[in-house]
């Protein structure tokens, strides 16, 4: 082993981890906006609406990350129109494509996270709020997503890891994300452990900062429920 | 779309490779996590410092890291092993170390799953069996295990779905499965769209059957009566 390598290198992995971090992060933020009208919409059962988001979450559930972004970054240039639209200059640079692809993907789990909480949110919230003169939008804004979305910050926290986790495909593409680093490192000496190695104990270091932080905010978000809330748990035991 | 055709056979076969590696995977994951869930309730401080060693470590790795360190940190052991002992060279598989990262990596989380569906048989059945008479063996395969079936189906087949998405990051070392040969084949015939969007459907058909499969098994597992 030699680990002075990793240490003389620590630029190429410190770039790594604010890549993946900048990847992970934007995603998440596009795919919740995705999400919050795609989930009210489903909970609510809009009519034609419901149908398209239930086959946009289907398929990005049901696929592996790693061939949505194949789809994507190699795919869409199979196209002329493609090639020769006003987009091409954003889908033929890796970087957009996996946001596009994170972001999408992201959005269809978080819109089945949104949905489920909604729908489980007490009526007689709903009923109060309506009660005391609130128009549906004011609920909606002050009594049913701040009631839902914090119910569903168990589940998010998960989503949040595993969009952290499911990033590592982007280095398939080039993209020199933590992973990407880590293999760089390894072509560039001919080593075999010392960079994935690396790579795998700062994806580690970072998904217990990710669940130390969900922890925290659901100490916060959570107290005032009656729910016993997991103590013990160092690592999203659900899965997407 | 003709060329599409013309390699639907190949795919197809392709398929038949990550079907079989998730199957072996699944096998493999179902038996370190049995073993850690078992370390784990009945075992003693080291086994349980273990357990929790494995599921804590690995849970916070990505499938692609562990696939690629145990590939190519795997070959270079081997290599220095070889070197070590006298021996001739010897390339490590791509597909057993598909099975054998994959296996490992959700080991960890049906460690979790089991050892959750345990803790949910209520002790008061055992200690029924018992007081009537039941021994140990007859006690955890007629009283334990179809309720302990029951609590885990669920977590299992998430898991189980969750798996087949990893098998396709096993392409990246090169393995010819769905995604590594639709990938060679979509390039060279400059058609990657089409056979990558073959891929996506192959992935719902595999997800779909599934479903369905668990289902059924949930259904056959389930307190008749209460959930009709």
């Amino acid at each position: 082993m030699k680990w002075d390598l990793v240490l003389e290198n620590w630029e190429l992995f410190a770039n790594g981890v604010w890549m993946t971090l900048q990847l992970t992060l934007l995603a998440l933020a596009i795919g919740f906006c995705i999400a919050l009208p795609c989930g009210l919409a489903r909970a609510r059962r809009v009519p034609i609406l419901n149908r398209a988001i239930v086959a946009y979450v289907y398929l990005f559930r049901g696929t592996p990350l790693l061939v949505q972004l194949y789809l994507v970054y190699y795919g869409l240039s199979q196209f002329d129109v493609v090639r020769d639209s006003f987009a091409w200059p954003i889908l033929r640079e890796a970087y957009w494509c996996a946001l596009i692809t994170f972001a999408l993907n992201s959005g269809a789990y978080a819109t089945e996270i949104i949905r489920g909480a909604v729908e489980t949110t007490p009526e007689g919230e709903i009923e109060a709020g309506l009660a005391l003169g609130l128009t549906k939008f004011q609920v909606t804004r002050l009594v049913l997503l701040p009631s839902a979305l914090r119910r569903a910050l168990p589940q998010y926290g998960n989503e949040v890891v595993f969009m952290m986790h499911g990033s590592v495909v982007a280095s398939v593409i080039t993209i020199q994300d933590i992973l990407g680093a880590g293999r760089t490192l390894n072509a560039k000496y001919y080593v075999a452990y010392e960079g994935f190695l690396t790579a795998a104990l700062l994806y580690m270091a970072l998904t217990f900062v990710f669940v130390m932080a969900f922890r925290g905010l659901e100490s916060r978000y959570l107290k005032h429920l009656d729910i016993e809330l997991p103590k013990r748990r160092l690592l999203p035991a659900a899965m997407r | 779309m003709d060329q599409l055709l013309a390699y639907i056979p190949l795919l197809l076969r392709g398929a038949l490779v990550t079907v079989s590696l998730a199957v072996l995977a699944l096998i493999l994951a179902t038996c370190l996590g049995a073993l850690a869930a078992a370390g784990r309730i009945t075992g003693g401080r080291i086994a349980r410092a273990i357990v929790t060693t494995y599921t804590t470590l690995v849970r916070g790795v990505p499938d692609l890291v562990l696939i690629l360190l145990i590939y190519f940190g795997g070959q270079r052991a081997i290599n220095d092993l070889g070197a070590m002992l006298g021996w001739e060279y010897v390339a490590l598989s791509k597909y057993w170390s598909g099975v054998l990262s994959i296996g490992f990596l959700y080991g960890a989380y049906l460690a979790e799953t089991f050892r959750g569906a345990y803790r949910t048989i209520p002790r008061g059945q055992i200690e029924g069996a018992y007081a009537l008479g039941m021994r140990p063996v007859p006690t955890l395969l007629r009283v334990s295990l179809p309720q302990f079936i029951r609590f885990a189906l669920p977590g299992y087949a998430n898991v189980w779905q969750v798996l087949v998405k990893s098998t396709a990051v096993v392409s990246v070392i090169g393995l010819e499965d769905l995604v590594g040969l639709a990938n060679d084949a979509g390039k060279s015939v400059r058609e990657p769209f089409i056979f990558f969007s073959f891929v996506l459907v192959m992935y719902l058909v595999i997800t779909y059957v599934s479903t369905t499969f668990f289902e059924a098994m949930e259904r056959r597992y389930a307190l008749k009566g209460r959930h009709p």
